[in-house]
């Protein structure tokens, strides 16, 4: 067990006292990061893991694109298409956003931004990052069946998931994957809570605290309530499979449509989970690009938690179409989840506003984010209203607005990738093709999307393998193809330019003259994080330490 | 935190930002009142009269839509270019201003509610459930449609290989009872503007009032297997004479005989799986 | 830690508020039980948290004029390396993989599960590596 001192002498640059000497005789090489519980390791592993989820499942992306290319394009079979966009889909949310989201950079930068040692629980993390590992093995296990992957859409509406429909190795895999995958997830949301509520350093009350972390407190509450129904609704799924229950199957006075509640009930946190560490990433990135203070922290504040609680109460506008729902009161809560996040963005352009702005990679990305995200938003609101979902439902409109809303939580992490790498590597990623990276990836985002629009209005629903009747859209699709080729490209790129900048030029402990706390200690921070902790007075406790002199230009008012 | 700071000198973003919005809503307004003249935004009004007024739904999202949008990102554009970075020197500090945050908080406010009842209005419509005689049991199935006529012998089946029609009159309350007895299906019509889930263990309900003739495409949209890519159907619609001749046709012997293969062929179909009870729970549209 | 109670009460009151018209108003049981429950969770934590505060001195965490020196000395015990978390979550892979591919599994499964309650119990006791 370790226990650990704070130093609090700003001239002293004494490591732990006592323990000065014995965190760096752990065990070496692979035995090191199988033991491991240092937050720090814990979140990279997250990183490179759901990185390359982000690239395999891109790459299916590519082979779906690639059919699509042709009316009646022959790339691959029914069979396999539906396993492609299946897998796609599945990769893409339950094994790289959610874990990049909630595992890899908050992992490392919450315990960093309010001064604590490590997360609260350092076996609990481990553990958690276990078993992502081993549901993404246990899915994509499914592939090398004989009777191939999940291939009912990565939503697995029953009965189409039922054991007479998708009897096979492959279901049962995504079933078990997504189980160790969301008690993996349940874990990570005990973890942040606990380490936001009780390991705070002196002085840093909640409202002090950088909007990254509140956003990822309020996410590991939405895990809590969100979660354990997704878990419970696949335990049924699989007792109906496998026990005889008739949960979801008519026959049995089961409902099937039981099944789209419960999955849209976690579902649609589940986007709000994916969604608001990147808006927090953002919400760092903006205000030191811009040199001025985030615009309206309260309101960044109430807005992440107006979005949380309205979260709870907007599954079902996922399935107006049932003929089952309670459409008035899913469509009022949805189109009110519209307002905070609008307050988020008018937050973000006033934070900009009058300032200095300084175009970095990691700003150029921030901004596209709230770009693309301004499209995907708008697009959302038409999703809201029943009328106007019964024409769009199912089709590549729908695929359109979710892609705008996902690739500009991309950019976002690319956003925090550039940021934070330097300060959890020690080394700056290389700007110049960073930013030819960025223009790909943004250029590529809205040329991928903005035709899908058009051919979800012209009526090509989603998940056809083929259009024979509709050669009318193959050019739109084309284009889309491009599009998806070019953020392809841009990812590669990203991959080069980690290989190109390994280990050259040194970040030092503030490249960017940041303002929280993370910024105060070394890049990368020392075994249990901090030698010594700033007076904590703002939101911005290294800024405020760094630039005293900035206190004289107008609302410089500590926070509470 | 205190709230005592008086409003940074001349508010003039807040001025600029009400000149600007007044600006906009003024042709925004017009362009709404002036039916005629307002772009499709890609939508269109297809053949019935639901599918006009969601279409004009469609328009009025798209006006807001394009109004905000374009607002918002005149802002950002504006920012990017403006405040780029000229010197070292520390900007000011501005961390609120309660005026501002309150306006955008409540218009956007007003907006969605004003976007809901709209909703709502032409919700009411599309529900709607008008008594009518007229009315087709349309019946999914992996992979293809059947559809069988309350009162007549009319019957139609498809497959994968053969997309079956749905006759229907002009001008008249169509009533169409969707179910499926496998798996979760969806009933699309895009000139209808217009899609429905069949599902397994519920019977949905909904009414068509088509105001031109023609043939429709139809498609299933929810993934249901294997050929989901490739269940199509189609719409025709007819004079109401027309209408009556067509059901006539099956009152013949040989048509007759025809009804009664089709309905053998589609039974067949529907039981293949597992049968459905009657009444089975779900619920009906709530609104 | 009275921020965080108020927090977490005030979101299990607006849950159960939500959970409770939305039942009534749509009569659908699953999605009413489904926030109501949520609302529980946040008066659960939330109302052990409001007990405490009430009892508790001011936190360093929670003092916004709180000086460095007030967070000095024991913080908490960080449990360092531990091939624990490891063998559980492969012990819980195989028993996962024995829901799909058979109960022999739950060999391997089971029983790493068991080596590492009790190894990583002996350890917390022991005082675990450093």
């Amino acid at each position: 067990m370790t226990t650990l001192a704070h130093e609090h002498d700003a001239a002293s640059h004494d490591n732990h006292g006592e323990h000065g000497h014995a965190e760096h005789h752990g065990p070496r090489g692979i035995l090191n990061w199988l033991t491991t519980t240092d937050h720090k390791i814990i979140g990279l592993s997250y990183t490179v893991t759901s990185v390359i989820m982000l690239v395999l499942g891109g790459a299916l992306a590519e082979v779906i694109r690639g059919q699509l290319a042709n009316p009646n394009g022959h790339l691959v079979s029914f069979s396999e298409y539906n396993q492609l966009f299946t897998m796609h889909g599945s990769i893409m949310i339950y094994l790289f956003a959610g874990p990049f989201a909630f595992g890899a950079l908050a992992n490392i930068i919450v315990p960093i931004q309010i001064g604590a040692p490590d997360m609260a629980f350092p076996r609990l993390n481990a553990l958690s990052y276990w078993l992502y590992l081993s549901g993404a093995i246990t899915m994509l296990l499914g592939f090398f069946t004989s009777e191939g992957a999940a291939n009912f859409g990565w939503v697995a509406y029953t009965p189409l998931s039922d054991a007479v429909q998708a009897p096979g190795y492959g279901t049962d895999l995504w079933i078990g994957g997504l189980i160790l995958t969301g008690f993996s997830a349940i874990f990570t949301g005990v973890n942040i809570c606990a380490t936001v509520f009780y390991l705070r350093a002196p002085g840093m009350t909640l409202f002090r605290m950088p909007i990254f972390t509140w956003n990822l407190l309020v996410v590991s509450i939405l895990i809590l309530l969100a979660f354990p129904v997704l878990t419970a609704g696949l335990v049924m799924l699989y007792a109906d499979r496998h026990f005889g229950t008739h949960i979801y199957s008519v026959a049995g006075g089961g409902v099937p449509v039981l099944w789209q509640h419960i999955f849209w009930f976690w579902g649609h946190p589940e986007v709000y989970i994916l969604a608001l560490p990147f808006f927090g990433m953002v919400t760092e990135i903006i205000p030191v690009f811009s040199k001025k203070p985030v615009f309206g922290y309260k309101g960044m504040v109430f807005a992440t938690i107006t979005i949380a609680a309205l979260s709870l109460g907007v599954w079902a506008h996922h399935m107006f179409t049932t003929g089952v729902v309670l459409l008035p009161f899913f469509s009022i809560m949805s189109l009110l989840i519209a307002v905070p996040t609008g307050i988020k963005l008018f937050n973000w352009i006033g934070t900009m506003w009058r300032g200095q702005i300084w175009f970095s990679t990691a700003m150029l990305m921030a901004i596209g984010f709230v770009v693309t995200f301004l499209i995907g938003g708008l697009t959302g609101v038409y999703l809201a209203s029943p009328p106007l979902d019964f024409f769009t439902h199912d089709t590549y409109f729908v695929v359109a607005h979710f892609h705008s809303v996902v690739m500009a939580l991309v950019l976002g992490g690319m956003a925090g990738l550039y940021y934070w790498g330097p300060k959890i590597t020690g080394y700056l990623l290389n700007e110049r093709i960073g930013k030819v990276q960025f223009w790909l990836l943004f250029i590529g985002t809205q040329l991928f999307t903005i035709p899908q629009y058009w051919l979800g209005l012209d009526g090509m629903p989603r998940r056809m393998a083929i259009y024979p009747n509709n050669p009318e859209w193959q050019n739109a699709n084309t284009w889309s193809s491009v599009g998806a080729l070019m953020i392809g490209v841009s990812t590669l790129l990203f991959v080069i330019n980690i290989v190109v900048s390994w280990k050259k030029h040194p970040a030092g402990d503030n490249p960017w003259d940041g303002h929280t706390l993370e910024w105060f200690t070394t890049s990368p921070p020392p075994h249990h994080n901090f030698y010594r902790l700033p007076q904590i007075r703002s939101e911005r406790p290294t800024w405020d330490h760094n630039h005293p002199e900035a206190k004289a230009l107008g609302h410089g008012k500590d926070h509470q | 935190m205190e709230l005592t700071s008086l409003p940074p000198k001349g508010s003039s973003v807040k001025n600029r930002l009400a000149r600007i919005a007044a600006v906009l809503a003024v042709p925004g307004a017009g362009l709404v009142l002036s039916g005629c003249t307002v772009p499709s935004f890609y939508a269109s009004e297809g053949v019935t009269e639901t599918s006009k007024s969601t279409f004009h739904l469609w328009q009025g999202f798209s006006i807001a839509a394009a109004i905000i949008g374009a607002f918002t990102s005149g802002l950002i554009l504006w920012a990017v270019l403006r405040y780029r970075r000229k010197g070292d020197a520390i900007p000011k500090q501005t961390q609120y201003h309660i005026p501002l945050e309150i306006l955008y908080t409540i218009i956007p406010i007003i907006i969605v509610i004003g976007l809901f009842v709209a909703t709502v209005v032409v919700e009411n419509k599309v529900v709607a459930d008008p008594p009518t005689t007229t009315e087709i049991h349309a019946n999914a199935f992996q992979w293809g449609w059947g559809f069988t006529y309350t009162d007549h012998n009319a019957v139609t089946v498809g497959s994968t290989t053969e997309e079956p029609t749905m006759v229907m009159p002009v001008d008249t309350d169509v009533r169409v009872i969707l179910t499926s007895t496998d798996v979760v299906h969806g009933f699309y019509v895009k000139e209808f503007n217009f899609s429905r889930f069949a599902l397994p263990g519920v019977t949905n309900k909904f009414t068509f009032h088509a105001v031109k003739t023609g043939t429709f495409a139809g498609q299933c949209t929810q993934m249901c297997g294997l050929y989901h890519s490739i269940m199509y159907f189609k719409v025709k619609v007819v004079s109401q004479s027309d209408y009556s001749k067509w059901l006539a046709s099956f009152d013949t012997p040989e048509g007759k005989a025809k009804a009664d293969a089709a309905k053998k062929v589609l039974a067949e179909q529907m039981s293949a799986h597992v049968p459905v009870k009657p009444e089975a729970s779900g619920g009906t549209n709530k609104q | 830690m009275k921020q965080e109670a108020k927090l977490l009460l005030g979101l299990g009151a607006f849950f159960a508020l939500l959970g409770i018209v939305y039942w009534v108003w749509s009569g659908e049981n699953g999605g009413g039980i489904m926030i109501v429950a949520g609302g529980t969770l946040g008066f659960l934590p939330g109302s052990y948290y409001y007990w405490w505060s009430k009892r508790m001195p001011l936190r360093p965490e929670d003092d916004p004029n709180a000086t460095r020196e007030s967070g000095a000395g024991h913080i908490d015990a960080f449990p360092g390396t531990s091939i624990f978390p490891f063998v559980l979550g492969m012990g819980a892979f195989f028993t996962v993989l024995a829901l799909v591919f058979g109960t022999w599994l739950l060999v391997p499964g089971i029983g790493l599960v068991v080596w590492a309650a009790i190894g990583g119990t002996a350890e917390s006791r022991r005082g675990g590596a450093h």
